[in-house]
């Protein structure tokens, strides 16, 4: 839409200056329209990322801040280009030298994914039975899944603690009813940290999901149904194939934030749990080596965003093909 | 915690610097120490005799306060860290040197004490002693006596020989989640130097903890205060004044649980807070006045009776309680004090050695 209306802003003034004028109001609009999301990605992706990523670059040293300067202008341009001799990669060599690092980046995937799969089936029950759900009450329903949010994620992962652990809530009800004799464990155990996830990302993968699935149009289930489609095929043929845009978006906003998920483990997992997240908080606090901490959080992010640009890629392109 | 640790952070020094630009004539002071280490009836006090406002913010790190002062501006007047620490801050350029003439009450400190902080503070000139104590081992008295059948414990052995640590595993045993406080514990049981830069006697602390690792259910430098109270927990090797704190907490609690403490007669590690002034603080003046009311001998006691930890300063021993005052494991006798060891700060490369060997410990890669 906006390039239309630069197009034409520029094209040979043949109409009134009046139009003109309104030509290059919707254009700047459009611009603009456009402009805001790229200056918030400048100022709060872009910008950070360079500073981190010089930061990977220089070496550790006694002072404030503890790392040694590079590329500063603190002696002029001449000085700043002078700094490109300075540079090392030495940090990022250092990451290969460690299986540590490479443990720590798998296992974060993996507890991601296995922690994104769970979430997607708790989750899509939920917002389906919330997009059937009689129009008066969805607003209410909406509302529940936010509610959470009121209060602060870090009270709501200790609960988790009073509720797990071994003279918690979960073992008291369990005991009391004799479905089991002894206490379970789960506190300190990769379960925990499962359930810590599922609990605290849940409202991301119901968001998009029902807003999803409230848009589809049911007619196509009773058409299905007409034809002598029994319900679960139908549900795998129509719902599910036209809820993916949600399913992906959801899968997504758990996954990103749980790679790099840090408190969540370190409450509710145990000692023995190796994240990227912790891994990049000794290289910080226990090494204060901030250059190879910016060189795994440099690593972390690319191994995060290069395969989703990839996938976004692919699925554009399957876009048009449909078309 | 450590997020938690950072809002509060983040928090309060947004509330200072708009209260700062609310009431200019206002007189304020940044605070920020340790967790749970403070009677707050002594900054309430603080400012009624001064007017001065106290913004009080606490972590639960010194790796927290550390990043923190390095990355420089972190607006606070007055910060609490540990010796070993503070010396290499000191070396980074972090803290300005204290102005003795404005710190009548130095009159009041404890030789003994200011001798040993001097090895991490040159002539103490850019702190003074705010709290010292020990790193022991914590225990549940009743399940250790079950478990062990007998129900006093006074050497590293108990912990660090996994045979018997093996019997407290079920009871549930937590470890401080410091390189800095365990591995020299581990070569002081081992009979060796616990300042040992050695990448050998390293390895060997290392193996002796990997020895123990399946007997242990948490690292952490906090958490073992609610477990060791609520029973959740039997053995937990952690701060003097934090296992006092579980214990307290457990009586008032009445639920029967009973913490004993131990310094273990090989030798224990003997820290020491110390109070500083940032090189950037924004109120340097409020800093002295603060440091020098918390030297007089009534506050300083009133601290130490509710945080039960001793203090550095020699004038307040007549006001602190007669129970504490004489409890060895707060105010070690002679004999002990003469066993216990300092820890020195590590230089860049045995610092990673010591953090590799520590995540090798606790993940086991």
């Amino acid at each position: 839409m906006s390039n239309a209306a630069v197009t034409s802003a520029s094209a040979p003034a043949t109409n009134a200056d009046q139009s003109i004028l309104a030509r290059l109001g919707a254009a700047f609009v459009g611009r603009l329209v456009i402009i805001i999301p790229y200056v918030w990605l400048l100022f709060f992706f872009l910008i950070p990322f360079i500073i981190v990523f010089k930061i990977s670059l220089s070496q550790t040293a006694i002072a404030m801040p503890p790392y040694t300067p590079v590329l500063d202008f603190k002696d002029g341009i001449s000085g700043f280009f002078a700094g490109f001799g300075a540079l090392s990669f030495d940090n990022y060599a250092w990451l290969t030298q460690d299986a540590l690092y490479f443990n720590a980046y798998v296992t974060s995937v993996i507890i991601a994914a296995i922690s994104t799969v769970l979430t997607l089936i708790v989750g899509y029950p939920i917002a389906y039975g919330m997009a059937r759900a009689p129009a008066t009450i969805r607003p209410t329903l909406l509302m529940l899944v936010i509610l959470p949010f009121w209060t602060s994620f870090l009270i709501r992962v200790y609960a988790w603690i009073g509720i797990l652990k071994p003279e918690g809530l979960l073992n008291q009800l369990l005991l009391a009813t004799g479905i089991i004799s002894q206490p379970l464990i789960i506190l300190n155990t990769y379960t925990a940290i499962f359930i810590g996830i599922v609990y605290s990302y849940l409202p991301f993968m119901v968001l998009p999901l029902y807003s999803s699935l409230e848009k589809m149009d049911y007619s196509l289930i009773e058409a299905a149904k007409d034809l002598g489609c029994p319900p679960t095929s139908a549900f795998w043929k129509i719902t599910f194939p036209l809820s993916l845009p949600g399913v992906i978006a959801g899968c997504l906003l758990v996954f990103i934030p749980a790679v790099g998920e840090f408190v969540i483990p370190d409450l509710l997992g145990g000692s023995q749990t190796l994240m990227i997240g912790k891994t990049l908080w000794n290289e910080f606090f226990a090494n204060r080596d901030w250059p190879v901490s910016s060189a795994v959080a440099v690593i972390l992010l690319l191994l995060l965003t290069v395969p989703i640009m990839f996938f976004q890629q692919a699925q554009a392109r399957a876009q048009e093909q449909d078309k | 915690m450590i997020r938690k640790a950072l809002w509060l952070s983040a928090t309060s020094v947004f509330l200072t610097l708009f209260t700062v630009g609310g009431h200019a004539e206002d007189r304020v002071v940044n605070v920020f120490n340790w967790s749970d280490y403070i009677d707050s009836s002594i900054i309430d006090d603080f400012t009624k005799k001064t007017g001065i406002k106290v913004v009080y913010d606490t972590f639960d790190s010194n790796e927290i306060l550390e990043t923190k002062l390095l990355a420089g501006g972190s607006g606070y007047d007055v910060v609490v860290p540990s010796g070993n620490f503070l010396a290499r801050q000191i070396q980074a350029g972090v803290f300005q040197k204290l102005d003795k003439s404005k710190l009548p009450n130095l009159s009041n400190m404890w030789d003994v004490i200011s001798e040993r902080t001097s090895k991490y503070d040159p002539g103490n000139e850019y702190s003074t002693n705010y709290m010292w104590g020990t790193v022991g081992i914590g225990y549940n008295i009743k399940k250790v006596q079950a478990a062990l059948g007998t129900d006093k414990i006074d050497s590293w052995d108990t912990f660090f020989n996994p045979e018997t640590l093996a019997k407290l595993k079920d009871c549930g045993v937590y470890v401080l989640d410091s390189p800095a406080d365990m591995i020299p514990a581990a070569l002081k049981y081992l009979g060796l130097d616990p300042n040992s830069k050695s990448a050998d006697d390293i390895a060997k602390a290392e193996e002796v903890m990997i020895k123990i690792r399946p007997s242990i259910r948490k690292f952490h430098s906090s958490e073992y205060i609610n477990a060791l109270a609520n029973g959740d927990i039997c053995l937990a090797v952690g701060f003097s004044g934090d296992v006092f704190q579980a214990r307290n907490r457990a009586q008032e609690a009445k639920q029967g649980v009973e913490i004993g403490y131990a310094v273990p007669k090989e030798g224990a590690q003997i820290w020491f807070d110390q109070m500083a002034i940032p090189a950037d603080a924004p109120h340097v003046a409020e800093a002295h006045e603060f440091i020098n009311y918390m030297m007089t001998p009534e506050v300083i006691a009133k601290s130490s009776n509710y945080v039960l930890y001793a203090n550095g300063n020699k004038a307040s021993q007549q006001f602190v309680d007669k129970a504490i005052l004489d409890d060895p494991a707060i105010y070690p006798d002679a004999a002990t004090l003469e066993k216990l060891y300092t820890v020195q700060p590590y230089d860049p490369k045995t610092q990673r050695l010591i953090t590799r060997s520590w995540t090798k410990i606790v993940t086991g890669q």
